[in-house]
């Protein structure tokens, strides 16, 4: 019993933190249609922002205090990824805005590519993972239920920043004006121009906040490893577009429950079926084929567009 | 100069031109349309009008300034609104988001309020069901809503790409009527229409297009009465799709 209930935690934590990236690769795609494959390099260039300030930038004395450390570390590598992700819309997805589909989509491999190799040559100690200090309470608590369930507080701070973000989000994009904006242009770009709204901005706003939620991830995820290496994009990367999928593309409610469903298909399988561990993406993709063959347009997607 | 002057407009989709010469005035506070059979360039006039197509050549000046190379979404605060062909509302929001994009420019809380008042007075089935998506109304309250979406900009220019598409003769009579009670509180109307019957009898005056060309223009009531429109617009084939 405790063995199932620490699996669960672990999979809400791994869960929430696949969630945040998932996100940025939904809302990217609800607005200009595109698998932003450099999305998972956002968040890891996130990660080593938040680490290159705290290394770098702050006094030692203020980033032994976790109370200082954990917002400076997770503005910073919100800024950072930030930055980043609107100076590739800018630079290299905006020039092909009306080529062929297929032409973003290359590119985007291109720039993960990119990414991760100037994060190798250009950060200090970057061919090799790196610590990450824990940002928060080190150490875990002990819920008593049979031989106890131990519960990490990095864990505890994931789940809760990563979900309040999500919901944070959400309320902007259905209350506020901007979100609408986002909305609009995601259902018809051309009529939201005819009501005044420029795409551009739009298609900017949108990469600045896919980006800052992965970067913020990226930290999240360094604290609670303890540490980070170059290919931590990838890989998570490809479990966040995963969610993105089983959630519905464009659906940002989708791609909280998508990325909650992959932590716990991860962790449970992990520990109860065959293989163990090192079959975790079986698992996931096995989840993935399953939902996209009985309901293709994902949990929250919509099969068809309702007829305008 | 008029309110609206287009001279020569020529645009094209990659090789193919659509409009190859069309000219024509709109004078504040009339209703223009621009009538003519499936294909003949009126669409893509009014995208190109709007900003959403670049022309190839020609002019476009509007409240005494040239706006053709403007992109479109400058091209609605300078007091130009388009209800697009086919409404193309936003199905998955309800009509009173729809009206606030309408009203995205402006940042007059209290005006917008008021505004949006007066759509639901204009339309009151959208009044009440003004929580609603947008994608379950049925033709006649689309168009309702996607004119009412357009007013929210207080447009100087209100231009609607085939509203009476898809709808029953009660629900056309409906549309044009409200048209005209726009035309009496001061807003000019360009009208593109393929009913011509119903389009020449409130317009103040009428531009032919055929083949991308403005070809024959005058006042609604003297190409009704013209028997080459008669022949080629008001026949057999009126209103058909």
């Amino acid at each position: 019993m405790s063995t199932f209930l620490s699996q669960i935690a672990n999979g809400l934590m791994f869960g929430s933190l696949i969630a945040l990236i998932a996100i940025g690769y939904t809302m990217v795609y609800g607005i200009i249609t595109l698998i932003n494959f450099a999305h998972g390099e956002i968040f890891m260039v996130g990660a080593y922002g938040g680490l290159a300030t705290l290394t770098y930038w702050v006094p030692t004395a203020v980033v032994a205090q976790w109370y200082f450390a954990l917002p400076i570390a997770l503005v910073a590598g919100a800024l950072v990824a930030m930055l980043v992700a609107i100076a590739m819309e800018r630079f290299a997805y905006r020039p092909l805005r009306n080529a062929p589909r297929l032409a973003p989509l290359i590119t985007a491999l291109g720039v993960s590519v990119a990414l991760q190799e100037a994060v190798r040559v250009f950060y200090p100690g970057a061919t090799a993972a790196i610590p990450f200090p824990p940002l928060f309470l080190d150490g875990a608590f002990v819920i008593p239920i049979g031989d106890g369930v131990v519960i990490r507080y990095t864990g505890v701070l994931l789940i809760v920043v990563s979900l309040a973000l999500a919901f944070a989000l959400e309320r902007f994009v259905e209350r506020t004006r901007l979100g609408r904006a986002m909305r609009a242009t995601s259902q018809d770009r051309d009529v939201a121009r005819l009501m005044g709204i420029d795409p551009d901005r739009v298609i900017v706003l949108t990469f600045a906040i896919g980006g800052a939620l992965a970067g913020v991830a990226g930290v999240l995820y360094g604290s609670y490893l303890n540490n980070i290496n170059i290919d931590m994009g990838f890989q998570n990367g490809i479990f966040a577009f995963t969610a993105a999928v089983l959630g519905g593309i464009g659906n940002i409610r989708g791609a909280v429950v998508g990325g909650l469903v992959i932590g716990l298909v991860r962790a449970l399988g992990g520990q109860y079926l065959p293989g163990g561990t090192a079959y975790d993406y079986v698992w996931i993709f096995v989840v993935l084929i399953i939902v996209l063959v009985f309901r293709p347009q994902g949990f929250f997607g919509e099969s068809e567009r309702v007829r305008a | 100069m008029a309110f609206l002057e287009v001279r020569d407009l020529v645009v094209a989709y990659g090789a193919i031109q659509a409009v190859r010469g069309v000219s024509f005035d709109v004078e504040q506070g009339q209703i223009v349309s621009l009538i003519g059979s499936n294909g003949a360039g009126k669409t893509t006039t009014l995208r190109t009008l709007s900003g959403l197509l670049r022309p190839v050549s020609g002019t476009i000046s509007f409240d005494g300034e040239q706006i053709q190379k403007q992109p479109a979404h400058s091209i609605l605060s300078r007091g130009m609104a388009h209800s697009p062909e086919g409404r193309r509302l936003f199905a998955r929001m309800t009509v009173e988001e729809n009206l606030r994009l309408g009203a995205y420019t402006r940042k007059d809380e209290e005006g917008i309020a008021k505004d949006m008042q007066r759509v639901y007075d204009l339309f009151p089935v959208l009044g009440e069901r003004r929580g609603n998506k947008a994608g379950l109304f049925s033709g006649g309250e689309q168009q309702m809503l996607a004119i009412g979406r357009a007013l929210m900009s207080r447009p100087k220019l209100l231009m609607l790409d085939e509203p009476s598409m898809g709808l029953s003769p009660i629900m056309t009579q409906l549309i044009f009527d409200t048209v005209k009670e726009l035309r009496s509180e001061g807003t000019t109307v360009l009208l593109v229409e393929q009913n011509a019957l119903a389009a020449l009898g409130l317009s103040d005056r009428a531009y032919v297009i055929d083949l991308g060309r403005t070809t024959l223009s005058g006042t609604g009531h003297e190409l009704l009465a013209d028997p080459r429109v008669q022949e080629a617009y008001l026949g057999e084939g009126v209103g058909a799709e």
